[in-house]
This record gives structure tokens, sequence and C-alpha cells, in this order.
């Protein structure tokens, strides 16, 4: 039995923690707000790229010397996994799941006799990854986003990956990323990034195809194209950033208020346990006065 | 024909930055300023750092310094995808020129030419976002 001191202390370390994981949860949940609004501020963006490079796409469709990071490389023998994850802990499965995944995913690469190489976002996936995948890893940024996700941080890592290309490092690229769907719900997402991969959409295929015969270009397709794909690129990377911080804030947020209900939970138990013991001391003592002034 | 007019929208990776319509846009393209009227052919093409124009009533209504990008154009719709954009009102110089400062002592600093070209891309940005407040 443990003793009253041992108890109140327990008591008031569990309290502190307990302030801790809710100031935690109230920070993550501004941040969280934040987040959102950005990556809501930057979907007109993305959106406004899909269809453009659709039609462009639908346009240069079947014509030979398609820029490769279009068409592919004709190989598949080299993968990229970008994995996005965050820099700090505490905020449940968010990492572990990225994680998971691509660990997953490199081994299935693995064994079907391709080879994996992975870029880290991220200081939690790199340290967990080094473990097992050390080798695989080709490099990592971490610190991204610290005070404010910029578009210049997304361009970064797309200005890396299209150097890595064009060097012929690799020959498909897939980014690996939570998806923000709710505070409660992160989806694990892997998008394919090179080749960019056209939206298969029957709508999108024949509004784009239908306009794409007669749009004009300035310079000619090539040449925007040229332009236009690294910059997609970017822009993905950027959406999957922004994305991965909303999960984050989302993730931690929860996973706070788990913890701050578990010692909540944990004080009362406490509280009833050191209640308890004192009463029985109580007793006891009385019983030890009662029967002493008795026996006289 | 008047009442025609386009939508024109801009946006930046980071936010939208305008939606509005317009009698004419006027987009610094890769191959020279062009003007958007409604009805205009479907074009898509390059956009280079400079300042577009947004026409109402015969006079200027809005200009947005756009620093690169792209424009798709359409008969109802003016789309510009800017890499960077500032509206011209809003552009501190005294901000930007501290900005040039710092970005020109980079530019001495720099150690590999990538590095370099990197920094004097930038000045040149500056350079021009002054020269469009001016």
């Amino acid at each position: 039995m443990a003793s009253l001191k041992d108890l109140r202390n327990r008591i008031a370390s569990v309290k502190s923690t307990q302030k801790i994981t809710s100031a935690m949860k109230m920070v993550a949940a501004a941040k969280l707000r934040r987040a959102q609004e950005q990556a809501e501020a930057a979907r007109p963006y993305a959106e406004r790229m899909d269809r453009m490079l659709g039609s462009l796409a639908a346009s240069l469709q079947g014509r030979a010397g398609v820029s490769p990071m279009l068409a592919g490389t004709g190989d598949d023998r080299t993968h990229l996994l970008i994995a996005v994850t965050s820099d700090r802990g505490l905020c449940g499965g968010f990492n572990t799941a990225i994680v998971r995944r691509t660990r997953q995913m490199a081994a299935e690469l693995t064994d079907a006799g391709k080879t994996v190489k992975i870029l880290c976002v991220g200081r939690k996936g790199r340290d967990l990854l080094r473990r097992d995948w050390g080798d695989a890893i080709v490099g990592s940024y971490t610190d991204i986003g610290r005070r404010r996700l910029g578009f210049e941080d997304a361009d970064a890592i797309a200005g890396k990956v299209t150097e890595m290309f064009e060097a012929g490092e690799f020959d498909v690229c897939t980014m690996i990323y939570n998806r923000f769907k709710s505070v409660i719900s992160q989806i694990v997402t892997a998008q394919q990034l090179i080749p960019f991969a056209l939206p298969e959409s029957g709508a999108e295929e024949s509004g784009a195809g239908a306009s794409a015969a007669v749009y004009s270009y300035e310079p000619d397709e090539a040449e925007i194209l040229a332009d236009l794909l690294p910059r997609n690129l970017a822009v993905q990377v950027f959406r999957g950033l922004l994305e991965s911080a909303a999960s984050e804030h989302g993730a931690r947020m929860s996973a706070m208020d788990n913890a701050t209900r578990n010692a909540g939970d944990m004080i009362k138990d406490l509280t009833l346990t050191y209640n308890r013991t004192r009463q029985a001391q109580i007793t006891k003592e009385l019983i030890e006065i009662i029967s002493g002034a008795e026996a006289l | 024909m008047a009442d025609e007019k386009v939508e024109f929208e801009l946006v930046s990776p980071e936010r939208l930055l305008s939606s509005e319509a317009a009698d004419m846009v006027v987009v610094p393209g890769a191959e020279g300023d062009f003007g958007v009227l409604p009805r205009h052919s479907l074009l898509i093409s390059g956009v280079r750092t400079g300042v577009i124009q947004v026409w109402n009533d015969n006079a200027v209504t809005d200009r947005i310094f756009v620093a690169g990008g792209f424009c798709e154009v359409t008969g109802e719709r003016c789309t510009v995808l800017a890499e960077e954009a500032v509206r011209v009102e809003d552009i501190d110089r005294d901000a930007i020129e501290a900005e040039l400062k710092d970005l020109r002592e980079d530019a001495d600093d720099a150690k590999t030419p990538e590095e370099r070209a990197a920094v004097e891309m930038r000045i040149a940005t500056r350079e021009a976002m002054l020269a469009a407040a001016a």
C-alpha cells in the first residue's frame, strides 16, 4: 500500500501533466484553425493548376517527345517515396501511420525487385525510418513550417525532387502524407507525383478533350509544359505539406484531449484511494487510542 | 456587348488574391502584354514579371504586381496563376528596400553560382516591384 505522501505526490504530478496536455490541446486547436485556413486558401491555386495541366496534357496526348515528367521514363525500377511526417511527437498515431505505410510500401517494392529511395520530411519520420531503412534515405527535411508553412518550403523540396529526377535517380515518385478529413480522422494517402497522374474522371476527360483542341499557346505547348510541370510538382508537394500540417494539429488535438481525459480519470481514482487510505489511517489511529484507553 | 464582363481571377499558391468581373484585363504575357476582353479566344500563356491591369469603365481600377506564372484565358474567364502577387498599392517600399539590402549582402556571401543566381533572381523581382510602385 502506497503511503499518503506517495499518493499526494502522484496526484500532484498527474495534475501538472493534465495542465500541460490541456494547454497543448488549446495550442493545437489554435494552430489547427490556422492550418486549415491556409489549406483552404491554397486550394483554388491547385485546382486551377490541375485544370490547366489537364487541358495541356490532353492536347499533347500521343505526341512523341513529351516531357518524361508527364509520361514517365518508361521504366519503374527505382521508386522514390516522400514520407511527410511532423517534427514533433505527442500526436497519437499520426507519424506511426505514415511510417508504417512507408515501410510496407518499401518492403513490397523491394520484394518486387525494385530499388527504393526515401526522402523524409519531418524529424519523426527520419528518426523512425533510420533504423531499418537507413540506407534508403536519400535526404531529409526538418523544421519545415515551424513558424508558417510557406510555398518556398514546398519549392525547395520539389526542386530537389526535380533535380534528382533529371539526374535519372528514380523513375516513379510517390508522396505519402496524412490527408486531413476531420479532427478525429486523418487518412494516410499515397499520391503519385511523377509521372503525373491525370485525374481520370470521365467528365474531366471529355471536358478537357473538347476544349484542348482550340487552345492557343504562348509560347508553345512544350515550353509551357516544361515550366508548368515542375511548378505543378511544387504545388502538389505544397498541398501535401498543408494537409499534413492540418492533420498533425488535428491528431495532436485529439491525442491531447484523450490524455487530458485520462489524466482526469486517474486523478479521480487516485483521490479516491487517497481519501480511503486517509480514513483507514484515522480509523486505525482512533482504534489504537481507544484500545489504549480501555486497557488502562 | 458593353455589359459583358470577363471573370478575372488571380491566385497565388498561398491564397486567392482577387476574383472580380472586369471590362478588360491586361496581362504581361511571356511574349508581350495582351488585353483580355470578353469572348477572347482560348489561350494559355506564360506570364512574365510585371503588372496586371484591371480595367473598368475605361479606367484602371486595380493594378497587381505579379512575378511570373501562367495565365489561362477562355471566353468568359481569365485566370492567372502567379508565383508571387501583390497589389501595387500594398507594396511597402521601405520593407522592400530593406529586403533588397539584405539580398545584396546575401549575393555577396553566396558561395555557389546556383545560390547567387537564386538570390539575383529575387533581387530582380524586388527591383521590378519597386519600379512598379514608383
